[in-house]
């Protein structure tokens, strides 16, 4: 066979150029789904370490040392634990259920307003003093370059003499404000892709135009509506800066208990990685599930 | 798209009777002098002058709300159909302007006074004293100085993120995970991630990057100098946020049309070649957007440096953000740091509009 196919010379440094560059492409994208996974795969396993595994520096669990539930103990969360009362599982079930009620009740929020206002500037003209459609536009989108820090001390105070401090309401308001023109822009951008003739058919029908949008163009947006509800549900549950000024006993969420511990000094890594695991895994979760929402959720308004 | 006219036209003859309008008015004028009303007679209760009056402000903030109401369901009342599609826009339109506008008064004023939470008075205006004491403050300009080198690591991101964007656009096999796996660095919250990384695979004895570290015959101190605690804090921070620039050039890559490459590739251009004269010039809008969008999150950066840091050595990490949250928090200094904060405000406001215009011409793809 060899002798009658035989490659030529010039063919042959073909085929080692095309596995050379095969090779490079597989190693780099190897080398960094290391460096992306390996703090999360430490993480986890640190959890289940006792202080000798980690002075040891043991990395493998089940080759290295034996996984134990210390780390999970000390949040109330293991096996021997989850049936008895626990104090601090009820400290961190709090904790988890304000991150979860702040960031599901933000988004949603965001999406129902910033949804209407992105369907109202992509479909009718408006006319505000000498806004128009493209200035009201940049208002929205131009809050986004509102640092948190200008407005904490203002929501401080606002807070303190409104009775909201410490308040998930509080946090909800704010959060949806810090969401709202990321929303817009990938919602703006989901609306212009949907023609207009849709909507025109819908009038000839006989729906208002209000009537047109919740029966007809919504369920087409929907998919872009999911990413930017998503979206905005990453950053919610991961803000930290707003939650650790205005919140102290009550609606205190995830991120603020995590950094709170943080301080504590000495090695009881297990139970600082099993906090941290806990705080990552729900958005792990959704990552895997849900990528190609955040992904296209991303993707708006990068491509026109 | 069209500027002139609505995208979608409605031709609606509105009859709307005269009661109906005056209704409308009566309704917002109405909702509005409560809102005046209350909030007058809370501020006579709060300055001693009356004895009426309510534990908090809590009620104003009802009625305002109750106004808020009133005002878009009277542009249905008052203005028929062209109130119906206002009513699109008017409700965010309000939330966002009584939850900046107002507040941002409000810091213009604090920002003038001698604030402290700590001390027994309330606010004083003490004029320009703040400014002079920023002046004078060499742990915010040191600040400011370390924003410009945060912002200026957004280059080395970009290339970071453009290289993984180009590894997932060529022909590989299991592309979905490789896209799951890049994009998780993102989905975890700074705070998670200070521990992590800083705290405890940074940390000098026990740490792992530390282990490899001595491995290699050096004496692990990551946040020991200045200059590499900035670093450790700038990879950190890259670390999270490289996916996001990755995914934003990766849908730029993804919509470029195959035809100018594969012509490109036919006219004899190396791999490089057709990079750099065709791929690098036609994602030039979306590289720009990304950059944009990633400089506005950089000048937020703070939640990092509080967690690992706090600021330290010697201020050497210090972002304006983190700088002004311990200025808050450990001094209770009110009425300074909001200064602070709207000098930042404003400072940002001039790069960004600088900058943008800068790129602008940048921003239109080639034709």
């Amino acid at each position: 066979m060899s002798a009658i196919f035989k490659d030529d010379a010039a063919d042959r440094t073909v085929q080692v150029k095309w596995w050379s560059s095969r090779v490079a492409i597989y190693a780099a994208l190897l080398l960094w789904a290391f460096v992306c996974l390996f703090p999360i795969y430490w993480t986890l396993t640190t959890s289940f370490k006792l202080a000798p595994d980690v002075m040891r520096g043991n990395m493998i669990p089940f080759v290295d040392y034996t996984p134990k539930w210390k780390g999970w103990e000390s949040l109330g969360l293991s096996p021997r634990l989850i049936g008895e009362v626990s104090t601090v599982r009820e400290e961190f079930l709090k904790r988890f259920w304000n991150s979860a009620v702040v960031a599901l009740s933000a988004s949603t929020l965001a999406v129902v307003l910033g949804s209407l206002a992105a369907y109202g500037l992509s479909r009718f003209n408006y006319r505000f003093g000498v806004m128009k459609n493209s200035d009201i536009s940049f208002f929205f989108l131009s809050q986004m370059i509102l640092p948190p820090v200008v407005l904490a001390l203002p929501f401080l105070v606002l807070y303190r003499s409104l009775d909201l401090l410490d308040s998930r309401i509080g946090l909800i308001l704010l959060y949806t404000l810090m969401v709202l023109p990321i929303v817009i822009w990938i919602m703006r951008d989901q609306f212009q892709g949907i023609p207009v003739e849709l909507e025109e058919a819908a009038l000839v029908d006989g729906l208002g135009i209000w009537g047109a949008f919740l029966q007809i163009v919504l369920p087409i947006a929907l998919p872009g509506m999911v990413a930017a509800f998503i979206l905005s549900l990453v950053l919610c549950w991961n803000e930290y800066f707003f939650a650790a000024l205005l919140s102290s006993t009550n609606a205190t969420t995830l991120p603020v208990m995590v950094a709170s511990q943080t301080g504590s000094q000495g090695i009881n890594w297990w139970s600082m990685a099993a906090l941290s695991s806990a705080a990552i895994l729900p958005l792990i979760v959704v990552a895997i599930f849900l990528e190609k929402y955040i992904i296209k959720g991303m993707a708006a308004g990068a491509v026109k | 798209m069209s500027t002139e006219g609505d995208l979608l036209h409605t031709v609606t003859a509105d009859d709307i009777s005269d009661t109906r309008r005056r209704l409308g008015r009566v309704m917002v004028w109405g909702t509005a002098a409560l809102v005046l009303g209350l909030a007058g007679l809370q501020f006579a209760h709060e300055t001693g002058r009356t004895e009426l009056g309510f534990a908090t402000w809590r009620p104003v903030l009802y009625a305002y709300l109750l106004w808020a109401t009133a005002l878009c369901w009277a542009q249905v009342l008052v203005r028929g159909e062209s109130g119906k599609r206002a009513l699109f826009v008017l409700p965010a339109a309000l939330f966002v302007i009584s939850l900046v506008i107002f507040p941002l008064l409000f810091a213009l004023y604090i920002s003038f006074t001698d604030w402290n939470l700590a001390s027994l008075d309330g606010a004083r205006p003490n004029g320009w004293d703040n400014m002079r004491q920023m002046w004078g403050d060499a742990f915010y300009w040191n600040a400011l100085k370390n924003m410009v080198y945060y912002v200026a690591a957004v280059s080395v991101e970009y290339v970071i993120a453009f290289g993984l964007a180009l590894l997932l656009n060529a022909q590989i096999r299991a592309r979905k995970f490789f896209r799951v796996v890049f994009l998780l660095p993102l989905m975890l919250s700074p705070v998670a991630v200070s521990w992590m990384v800083g705290k405890s695979m940074l940390e000098v004895r026990f740490g792992p990057v530390s282990r490899v570290v001595r491995e290699m015959g050096f004496e692990p101190s990551f946040f020991g100098t200045p200059e590499m605690a900035r670093f450790m804090i700038m990879a950190m921070d890259a670390w999270t946020f490289i996916p996001f620039m990755m995914i934003m050039l990766l849908a730029g890559l993804q919509a470029l049309p195959r035809e100018v490459i594969e012509a490109s590739k036919v006219d004899g251009a190396s791999g490089w070649q057709s990079f750099k004269e065709v791929i690098f010039p036609l994602m030039l809008p979306v590289s720009v957007t990304a950059i944009v969008i990633r400089i506005i999150f950089k000048l937020k950066l703070a939640d990092i440096i509080i967690n690992v840091t706090s600021g330290g050595p010697g201020g050497a990490t210090d972002s304006v953000t983190s700088f002004i949250f311990r200025e808050y928090r450990d001094r209770s200094n009110v009425g300074y740091g909001t200064l602070l904060a709207v000098i930042y405000l404003i400072l940002i406001i001039l790069f960004v509009t600088a900058f943008l215009k800068l790129v602008s011409r940048w921003m239109e793809r080639p034709a």
